[in-house]
């Protein structure tokens, strides 16, 4: 490798080390603060307006105004958070409706093997059915107290902390269940189908 | 008083002239005063004028008219993935004579 | 225009301080070709282990002044690259850098004018490239500039525009101050609104061309409002630099 250039006395931001570095993915470091990432504006849904859903093959299709959703039972949860663009947050604290809850209104036909996660503005994502069950997912509408703030996928967003954060959609407005895997916005263009981190699934291929 | 304390996410929204850098390492040539066509509602503009997302794991492209996704771009170490379905032309200037 | 962009070593020939939080960088490039004012460079640092972290800065020299190019760079608060320009680099430092770069937001004195620029914070620089080209090529088109700025102290190249700006030039700065004036001040004291933006383009004839730079949502605000007090939208062309602490 020919002699890089560097620049002399720059060591770049991110280098404190975590106080927990076995929490830390391969390839990732701690941030502090909680970046804002975006492929698009911020969806506009009134609260009047929202719903979320439970479709594709299910015997029946489930829907929650933000009321109905609201009347749902609800959990605390603290997780550690995983961007693909190599930060990590750790011990995030989230209140929101673990996806076990949402599917015990629905019935699902045998043959539903994946999930797109599809959200306003058009983001899609994908996941084999077992991660998003067993308390790996939820649907999160306060974050750190407070009410979710749009920037960050306000008024509802769905977090699945063991894979990659781009796996969390912002926005949510649904899960569709399939027999079939169908790649969502960031997989279908050069990003890893399943996305674990501690695997260090980032690109297709990994 | 700070508007972006309003949304943030609507603060990092930025012109397509920032993926000018990108787009000319990528095409070889500058790209953002070539104009594109939007596949969804046929707006036409120069690609410095589209609605640019920087901030996310690859560069999104959106038409400033109905801001759906005319161009995604996302470098890996397997390769530069180019999505331009969203577009239902580019034309990019003949040579200079 | 369409010559293949490389990485370049350029020296720091000069850093000059503006405000309290703004410098400029004047670089040397070994490969300089001349940009067009509203381009950029592409500034890319590179940590011993490899690490590396890149921005974009507007070129806030003329194109007439040959050999060098003058970046002006707010200091953002964590910024990782801004807060190396201005707290390690000096004089004799090597920069990596790549450009120039842009064909949008660009102006050139022989597409005329009438010209219309709005600028909000350091959104001013790709604008005073335009400017300082303007003079150099002692063009006649009639220009303003309306700059939004915090305080006074916070405005860039104030002396600099106050020579610009000297009657019979053809061109009028108007300043607005958003968060504190000086005493006896006399210009706008409010955010940008319609009223200050049709009061800005209206002794211009003609439909303007018109270039918005700063944060995100004062070139939304100002777009919107020109399109509103009926300037064609198509004659406007924006550069929004992201939130306005910046994201650099």
């Amino acid at each position: 490798m020919t002699d890089r250039f560097v620049s002399r006395g720059f060591v770049g931001k991110r280098r404190e080390g975590s106080a927990a570095p076995n929490r830390v993915p391969p390839g990732q470091h701690e941030v502090k603060d909680f970046p804002v990432l975006s492929a698009g504006p911020t969806p506009r849904v009134r609260l009047d307006q929202w719903s979320f859903s439970i479709e594709g093959l299910v015997r029946q299709k489930a829907r929650w105004t933000w009321q109905e959703f609201l009347q749902l039972p609800a959990q605390p949860f603290v997780v550690d958070i995983h961007c693909v663009t190599k930060w990590t947050k750790l011990d995030t604290r989230w209140l929101g409706v673990s996806v076990d809850t949402l599917f015990e209104h629905v019935e699902l036909d045998p043959r539903a093997q994946f999930v797109t996660a599809f959200a306003q503005g058009g983001y899609t994502t994908n996941l084999p059915l077992p991660d998003i069950l067993n308390g790996r997912a939820f649907v999160a509408y306060q974050y750190d107290g407070q009410p979710l703030a749009p920037e960050h996928g306000g008024p509802a967003r769905l977090v699945v902390p063991n894979l990659y954060l781009w796996k969390s959609a912002k926005w949510v407005s649904g899960l569709r269940l399939m027999d079939k895997d169908r790649s969502g916005f960031w997989e279908s263009l050069g990003y890893n189908n399943h996305g674990d981190p501690f695997k260090e699934e980032r690109y297709t291929g990994d | 008083m700070d508007d972006e304390t309003i949304d943030l996410n609507q603060a990092l929204m930025l012109d397509g002239n920032a993926a000018a850098g990108l787009m000319q390492e990528i095409f070889g040539l500058e790209m953002t005063s070539n104009p594109a066509e939007c596949a969804n509602c046929g707006n036409v503009s120069e690609m410095g004028g589209l609605l640019a997302f920087a901030h996310a794991p690859g560069m999104v492209l959106r038409c400033p008219a109905c801001q759906e996704v005319m161009v995604r771009i996302v470098q890996t170490p397997n390769g530069t993935y180019l999505d331009a379905r969203g577009a239902a032309y580019v034309r990019l200037a003949p040579p200079a004579a | 225009m369409n010559r293949p962009i490389q990485w370049q070593i350029a020296t720091v020939a000069a850093i000059k301080p503006e405000t309290a939080h703004v410098k400029t960088f004047s670089l040397a490039l070994p490969d300089w070709s001349a940009h067009r004012a509203g381009q950029h460079y592409d500034v890319r640092l590179t940590a011993a282990d490899g690490y590396q972290a890149q921005r974009s800065y507007s070129i806030a020299s003329a194109p007439e002044r040959a050999g060098q190019v003058d970046l002006t760079v707010e200091r953002i608060e964590d910024g990782e690259v801004s807060s190396y320009l201005h707290d390690v680099l000096v004089p004799g430092d090597k920069l990596e850098v790549r450009g120039p770069i842009g064909g949008y937001f660009v102006w050139e004195a022989r597409q005329g004018g009438p010209l219309l620029l709005i600028a909000g914070g350091s959104g001013v620089v790709p604008l005073m490239a335009m400017l300082r080209h303007r003079a150099a090529a002692a063009a006649k088109v009639p220009a303003r500039l309306l700059y939004s700025a915090r305080a006074w102290d916070d405005v860039i190249y104030r002396d600099e525009l106050a020579q610009l700006g000297a009657a019979g030039s053809g061109l009028e700065v108007a300043y607005t101050l958003t968060r504190s004036q000086p005493p006896g001040w006399q210009g706008y004291a409010r955010r940008l609104d319609n009223a200050m933006l049709a009061e800005v383009a209206a002794p211009l004839r003609g439909a303007p061309q018109v270039f918005i730079c700063g944060p995100t949502l004062l070139v939304e605000a100002a777009a919107n409002g020109l399109v509103q007090v009926g300037v064609p939208s198509k004659q406007i062309r924006t550069e929004r630099f992201g939130p306005s602490g910046g994201s650099a």
